[in-house]
């Protein structure tokens, strides 16, 4: 229940006591509204769903956790480690 | 209930059995209008020739010792203006792009409109100027036409439905009958953007980007790749249910697996991430400027090349191979290895919170 | 998308499928928790790839499946009336009632939307004073702040015309439901990320005392999914049952305390049945007394509605994980997605529709035509 997609803000303003913002999805942009996360200000990544950001995202975590699973791909092949079943052809590692 | 109609047979939900009616559904290209056209259209009409059963995108009729190819649809889309176009392109380049899809050099339109009192007189200028346009840019003649006005509140703006005639030369012969194994299968440039781009105007989908629709007549690219020397053995143009549904009826046409690379599939970064926001396949959403070539596979690289050489084909990228296995369906190998079976849409792909 | 698609990277994705392999000894039996993470699952054939000692049961995290179906009659009742607009979100509208979906209301003349976001809801309320606008408030606790705003502003921009149908279900009380069943077979969930975005990671905490069984939270992209996976098959490896948070760059352990006041002061716990399964205690949020005048329920007098299920619908077994979908006598038969007699057989998560997609499915070997794509 789910489909939340990380954006950059590129624009906030206020209507009715209320913050909204225009986000940029890849080249998609959609307005938003801002109001469960008060410390999102322009250039920031939010999850959004159904039009509203839910957290803002935390790059930082976002790049280590990459950094994480590219460490295990650098483990299997230090571990010469025989590629899934579905690729029967290619070599290891 | 009717008497005549058998629904025992139909796919419909089981709603419809019991209080049968038309349905949005039975509009969106998938499942359900296959339903209705086979299960009530086609046996009330009667086929003496064999050729309604065929049901191409259009009917190639022997005439005179040659052939024609001759081809209608209706064109309701709302909103009627939209990123690159309006419903005009689109009756126009329907059309001809049927038509085309045989094989065929179309040659002459026939427009009929049915017009709701009110409609804005300026509205239905442009869309004409439109329309003129996109014919005289695709070497096509509108030649004859109707004009209806129906009472305010009862046609949605402007319903156009055009026909279209073209001629097939001699030695071109396409269809699922020519489809085999081991063919390569083509699409002539990026997808989805049409849909996507009706969808960013639609009420409560709205979202600004520069999606605009891919609309565009594909007899000059169709002319092109039959002039090289390319072994084509069928085309069709993905438009309702998009690449998916084409696909799927064409392995279920010829008897035939399609086997496709799901990154190999073009689509555009801004289209994906729209798709990606609404929960959209990409791969189900409609196209009007694109074609899916079905060519002998030693043939694939002189087709790719002959596309890219045309104005509306510089994007054509191999995506797939027919194959012997699990004939009539398509399976796509996913981005991460794995496999999925893409199936034949039941109607409108609607976006989707989960 | 930046910070989407790195996450689907195919090279990353067999890197943490081999680290699977490598790590999988004995039998396991994973339930992922969210239809979003279904999704992920069935569209890039991610079940097919895990070593075939590892079964993964999709849990009932498919609101759309569970909405009680008297909800849905109810619905349909009241989009079938004349001066109402029936807004829903697009997964919605092919669910069947008893005898009929929102999308057979609408083509006997309701006025039934789609919409992207509750707010367009409201404004369609707003632009519409004549007309009474009703907004279907499905789904889990992710979506609950953004249901819950509408009213916030209903009530700042003082509509009257304007209510919600609610029908919200949580997570922890379905995990305690199953794991309180006599038969369970699931021994780690994967939770729903974006659930814990809103609410934090602390309430399964309990969860994983008292059933001792491991619960990582998890993302929704390809790489997120299967480093849950891995994450929780470590820890049944190594005999651990922890709750561990695979998804720290949109999850925090307190989760989003602004939402979850607004969600505190717009809804409260109820019990609410799950189609298909029954009646949770407490696993519900509905609208709060004082809110009566935008809640549908209260608002539209529904009554007489005879819901009816289908006989032969065994879809709460499903959503337990009880049973395969292929073990039901009408899978395939009377109920297929064309004619689904269940909401697991309409919705693209719905572990039927799922498992219906992959009945035929044998692993073709794509013939590599030269280019890598």
């Amino acid at each position: 229940m789910c489909l939340g997609v990380p954006g950059q803000v590129t624009k906030v303003w206020e209507a009715n006591g209320t913050r909204f913002a225009t986000a940029d999805f890849g080249g998609v942009t959609k307005e938003i509204c801002l109001a469960y996360v008060p410390d999102v200000v322009v250039g920031d990544y939010t999850i959004v769903h159904v039009g509203f950001a839910l957290t803002k995202l935390d790059e930082k975590s976002a790049l280590e956790t990459l950094e994480l699973f590219r460490s295990v791909g650098l483990l299997d092949e230090e571990l010469n480690v025989i590629s899934t079943p579905t690729e029967p052809t290619s070599a290891a590692g | 209930m009717s008497e005549h109609l058998d629904l025992e047979g139909w796919s419909c939900p089981m709603p419809l059995r019991d209080h049968p009616q038309v349905v949005m559904g039975h509009g969106g290209g998938g499942a359900l209008s296959s339903d209705l056209v086979e299960h009530l259209l086609l046996p009330a009409y009667g086929d003496d020739g064999g050729v309604l059963a065929q049901l191409g995108d259009a009917a190639v009729l022997a005439i005179n010792g040659g052939r024609l190819a001759m081809s209608t649809d209706s064109f309701v889309v709302r909103p009627r203006f939209f990123p690159g176009g309006n419903v005009g392109d689109l009756a126009v380049n329907g059309t001809i792009n049927d038509v085309a899809m045989t094989g065929a050099r179309p040659l002459h339109l026939a427009v009929g409109m049915v017009l709701e009192e009110g409609l804005q007189l300026a509205e239905l200028d442009v869309i004409a100027r439109t329309m003129g346009r996109a014919a005289r840019r695709a070497g096509v003649g509108i030649v004859t036409g109707d004009t209806k006005v129906v009472d305010s509140g009862h046609g949605d703006g402007v319903y156009i439905t055009t026909t279209g005639i073209g001629v097939i030369d001699p030695g071109v012969d396409l269809g699922p009958h020519r489809v085999r194994p081991g063919d390569a299968v083509i699409v002539s440039g990026p997808v989805a953007l049409h849909g996507i781009a009706v969808m960013s105007v639609r009420e409560g989908l709205e979202f600004g980007s520069e999606i605009e629709t891919d609309c565009a007549p594909l007899n000059g690219l169709v002319a092109a790749l039959l002039a090289s020397g390319t072994d084509v053995h069928m085309l069709r143009d993905p438009t309702r249910g998009g690449v998916a549904a084409t696909l799927n009826e064409i392995a279920k046409s010829s008897r035939t697996g399609v086997s496709i690379e799901e990154r190999a599939v073009p689509v555009p970064d801004a289209v994906r991430a729209a798709c990606g926001f609404l929960g959209l396949d990409p791969l189900y959403v409609a196209n009007e400027g694109k074609l899916v070539a079905f060519v002998a596979p030693e043939h694939a690289e002189l087709a790719l090349a002959t596309m890219h050489a045309h104005e509306f084909g510089v994007g054509a990228v191999r995506i797939g191979t027919v194959v012997e296995e699990h004939p009539g369906v398509v399976v796509a190998r996913t981005g991460i290895g794995g496999t999925r079976v893409v199936d034949l849409p039941l109607a409108e792909q609607l976006p989707r919170i989960c | 998308m930046r910070y989407l698609d790195e996450f689907g990277d195919p090279d990353l994705a067999r890197a943490l499928l081999d680290d699977i392999h490598r790590t999988v000894t004995r039998p396991w039996a994973l339930m992922e928790v969210c239809g979003g993470q279904t999704h992920t699952i069935i569209r890039n054939g991610i079940d097919q790839l895990l070593p075939e000692k590892v079964t993964l049961i999709h849990g009932p995290g498919c609101p759309v499946c569970v909405t009680p179906l008297e909800t849905i009659d109810r619905a349909l009742e009241i989009a079938s009336r004349p001066g109402v607009i029936f807004c829903s979100f697009g997964d919605m509208l092919r669910v069947p009632g008893s005898g009929r979906d929102l999308f057979r209301v609408k083509s006997d003349g309701g006025d039934v939307r789609i919409v992207y976001s509750p707010l367009d809801a409201v404004r369609l309320a707003q632009e519409n004073p004549d007309k009474e606008v009703v907004f279907f408030g499905i789904g889990f606790e992710t979506t609950a702040p953004a249901n819950a705003m509408t009213v916030t502003m209903a009530k700042q921009l003082g509509l009257t015309n304007f209510s919600l149908l609610v029908s919200h279900v949580l997570v922890p009380p379905a995990i305690t439901a199953l794991m309180e069943s006599p038969v369970r077979r699931v021994q780690a969930f994967l939770a729903a990320g974006h659930v814990c975005t809103v609410m934090g990671m602390s309430e399964y905490e309990p969860l994983v005392e008292k059933y001792h069984v491991p619960i990582v939270v998890t993302g929704f992209e390809p790489l997120d999914v299967l480093q849950g996976i891995r994450q929780a098959l470590v820890q049944l490896e190594e005999g651990r049952a922890e709750l561990e948070n695979a998804y720290p760059r949109a999850v925090s352990y307190e989760g989003n305390p602004v939402a979850q006041q607004v969600v505190r002061e717009v809804f409260e716990t109820c019990d609410r049945a799950w189609r298909g399964i029954g009646v949770i205690p407490m696993s519900g949020w509905r609208l709060r007394e004082e809110l009566a005048a935008f809640d549908a329920e209260k608002r539209y007098d529904v009554t007489g509605i005879t819901t009816e299920e289908s006989s032969l619908c065994r879809s709460g077994e499903v959503l337990q994980g009880l049973i395969k979908p292929v073990e039901c006598a009408a899978f395939g038969k009377e109920c297929t997605p064309r004619s689904p007699l269940g909401a697991p057989m309409v919705s693209s998560e719905g572990a039927c529709a799922a498992y219906y997609q992959f009945r035929r499915l044998e692993p073709t070997p794509v013939t590599a035509w030269g280019t890598t794509a």
